[in-house]
C-alpha cells in the first residue's frame, strides 16, 4: 500500500471529526450474532491476535448486481470502526453500488472520505475494503 | 460541568503545589550555575546539595551516591549501559525481568548488539518475579541483575528485598553480580531504603511522585564503576556531566519527602478506592479479568482485560466521557505491539489488546470511582455489540 497518500495533516493521535462521528455513531453494524437469512456474501479479514479483525456481510440483488444490504462487525480500534462504518455508507448511498463498483473501493478512497488518518493507523486499520472484496468473491462463488 | 476524571497517574502525576513553591525561586530568579565560584553559583550549588542530602536520607545512603539525571529513562540507561560497559571485563551476562520498562528492555537490547547476553526472567501468572526464577537465571559470568520494584502496567510489587538479599549473600566477597531496581512507580508509596531492599543501584523520577518532569535520580552504591553516557563536565562526579537542573532537582527532593511522609495514609486511602474499582468492574461487567496480583500491587493500580474489545476504542469512548486511562492495546502504542507485560503473564494477544489501566492518585475520590462504574458498562456493551470476536 505504498501508494496511499494521507490527507490527515495532524501528526498527533487525534482523529478527524468525520472519524470521530463514525466512531461514536457507527452506521450499519450487525447488532445480532447472525445476519438476515437472505444475505448472500460474507468476508472476513485480519486477526484479533493482531488487534484488528473485520467481518462484512452483503446482500446482492442477483438481477441488478447491486449491493442492497451491508452489515459489518469489527474487533478494532477507533479508525477500524470508523473505516468500517464509512465504507458501508459509500456502498449503500446514492442508489447503491454494484459489486463491480464496490470491488474497486481502495483504502485511499476510504481514508479520503474519513478526512485522513494518523500515519501509523493507515496500514493496520483499513481492512474493510479487503473484507468487502472477499464478501463479493464469496457471492460470486455461490 | 465537564467531568475530568484523571486515572493515568502511572503515566504522569500533576505537580504538587507545595513542590512548585519550592521550585519557584529557581524558575523566577536563581541565575547561578552551580559550577560557578561566585555567590549566585554557590547558592545554586547549595540548593542541589541540600536536595541530594534530603534524598540520601530517605534512601539511607550517602549523599555522594545520588546522581541526578534528566529522568527515569536516563537513569535506567545509565545504570544498565553505564555499568555493563564499565564492567564487561568481568562478564557479559545480564539478567532482567521480562516485564521491565522499555528504558531497561531497550538498553539491554542495545547491549546485545555490543556482545552481551541477556536472560529475561518471566513472571508467574500473577506478574510476580520469583526469587527461584532469578536464581535459575544467574550464571558465573552474570555482572548485573535488574528487576523493577513495582511494575508500571499491572502494579505488581516484586520481592526486591528477597532477591537483593540472595544476591548479596551469593556474591559474598566477590564484586558481581550487582543488583539494580527501577523504582519509578514505587518511590512515592513503598519503602525505598536501599539498605532494607538490598539494591546497589536504583532509579527514581520526579514525574510519578507529583514532582516535575525531566528529572530523575540514579542511586549508585559507592565503589561501583559506571561509564558515562555523555561527556563535557565534572558534574555528578563525571558520571553525568551537564549543568544541573536546579529547580527540578529541588522539586524532586521535596516531592519525594512529601510522598514518603504521606505514603501510609494516602496508600490506605488508595487501596480502598482501588479495591472498590476492581470489584465493581469485575462484578458488573461480564468477561473481565484482573491482570496482576490481587493484593501485592501498588495501591493506585487497576489493570483489567475486557474480552472481545480493543483497548484503544474503549479508551477513546471513556475519554469522551471525561475519564482518562491508558491501554495495553497495540493500537494505542507507538510500536503497534500489544503490551509485553500482559503477554508475559501468559495471556493471549486478544487479552493484551483489551487491557485497560486505571491508575489512581491524589485527586481521585469515591465519586470518581462511582462515576467510572456507572459510565463504563454501557460503553463496553456498545463495543461488544459491534465486535466480531466472542472469546
Amino acid at each position: 500500500m505504498g501508494d496511499v497518500i494521507n490527507t490527515c495533516s495532524d501528526e498527533s493521535w487525534f482523529y478527524s471529526n468525520t472519524v470521530k462521528d463514525h466512531f461514536f455513531n457507527p452506521r450499519n453494524f450487525l447488532k445480532s450474532e447472525n445476519p438476515p437469512a437472505d444475505f448472500n456474501g460474507y468476508g472476513v479479514y485480519g486477526s484479533p491476535a493482531c488487534g484488528d479483525e473485520m467481518k462484512v456481510w452483503i446482500k446482492v440483488d442477483p438481477k441488478t448486481k447491486k449491493i442492497v444490504g451491508y452489515v459489518w462487525k469489527t474487533f478494532g480500534c477507533a479508525s477500524a470502526i470508523a473505516a468500517a462504518s464509512i465504507c458501508s455508507e459509500m456502498v449503500l448511498e446514492n442508489n447503491r453500488m454494484t459489486i463491480d463498483e464496490a470491488a474497486k473501493i481502495t483504502p485511499q478512497m476510504i481514508i479520503d472520505r474519513l478526512g485522513g488518518l494518523p500515519p501509523r493507523k493507515i496500514h493496520c486499520s483499513v481492512l474493510c475494503d479487503k473484507a468487502l472484496r472477499l464478501a463479493i468473491e464469496d457471492y460470486n462463488k455461490k | 460541568m465537564n467531568k475530568f476524571v484523571y486515572l493515568d497517574h502511572a503515566a504522569a502525576t500533576p505537580l504538587d503545589s507545595r513542590v512548585f513553591e519550592v521550585m519557584r525561586p529557581w524558575l523566577e530568579g536563581g541565575v547561578g550555575n552551580p559550577s560557578s565560584f561566585h555567590s549566585p553559583g554557590k547558592e545554586a550549588k547549595n540548593a542541589v546539595e541540600t536536595a541530594r542530602e534530603a534524598i540520601s536520607k530517605i534512601l539511607s545512603c550517602r549523599a555522594e551516591e545520588i546522581v541526578f539525571t534528566s529522568g527515569g529513562t536516563e537513569a535506567d540507561n545509565l545504570a544498565i549501559l553505564g555499568f555493563a560497559r564499565a564492567n564487561s571485563a568481568a562478564g557479559k551476562h545480564i539478567v532482567i525481568s521480562a516485564i521491565e520498562h522499555h528504558a531497561v528492555l531497550e538498553s539491554t537490547a542495545q547491549l546485545e548488539k555490543e556482545g552481551f547476553k541477556i536472560t529475561k526472567v518471566l513472571p508467574n501468572k500473577d506478574g510476580i518475579i520469583e526469587l527461584e526464577a532469578i536464581k535459575a537465571a544467574v550464571r558465573p559470568d552474570t555482572i548485573l541483575v535488574s528487576v523493577m520494584l513495582a511494575n508500571n502496567e499491572i502494579g505488581t510489587i516484586q520481592p526486591i528485598s528477597e532477591i537483593g538479599n540472595w544476591i548479596q549473600k551469593t556474591r559474598g566477597e566477590k564484586q558481581y553480580p550487582i543488583f539494580h531496581t527501577d523504582a519509578c512507580q514505587a518511590a512515592g508509596v513503598l519503602d525505598i531504603s536501599v539498605e532494607k531492599i538490598h539494591v546497589d543501584m536504583m532509579t527514581i523520577n520526579g514525574s510519578k511522585i507529583y514532582g516535575p518532569k525531566g528529572v530523575g535520580v540514579l542511586y549508585v552504591r559507592k565503589g561501583l564503576r559506571l561509564q558515562p553516557l555523555q561527556f563535557g563536565g565534572a558534574q555528578e562526579r563525571g558520571i553525568r556531566p551537564g549543568t544541573e537542573n536546579v529547580a527540578a532537582i529541588a522539586g524532586l527532593a521535596t516531592a519525594l519527602e512529601l510522598s514518603q511522609k504521606e505514603k501510609e495514609a494516602e496508600g490506605a486511602r488508595l487501596v480502598g478506592l482501588r479495591d472498590k474499582l476492581i470489584s465493581g468492574i469485575l462484578s458488573v461487567v461480564p468477561k473481565t479479568k484482573l491482570n496482576g496480583h490481587p493484593t501485592d500491587r501498588l495501591p493506585n493500580n487497576v489493570n483489567i482485560s475486557f474480552l472481545d474489545i480493543e483497548g484503544e476504542a474503549l479508551m477513546l469512548y471513556l475519554d469522551a466521557k471525561g475519564i482518562f486511562v491508558s491501554t495495553g492495546s497495540a493500537c494505542a502504542s507507538a510500536s503497534l505491539d500489544p503490551s509485553h507485560v500482559i503477554l508475559a503473564l501468559g495471556k493471549s494477544p486478544e487479552e493484551a489488546h483489551g487491557a485497560m489501566r486505571f491508575s489512581l492518585g491524589h485527586s481521585t475520590n469515591e465519586e470518581d470511582i462511582d462515576y467510572v462504574l456507572k459510565v463504563l458498562p454501557p460503553l463496553v456493551e456498545k463495543l461488544r455489540e459491534m465486535s466480531s470476536v466472542k472469546l
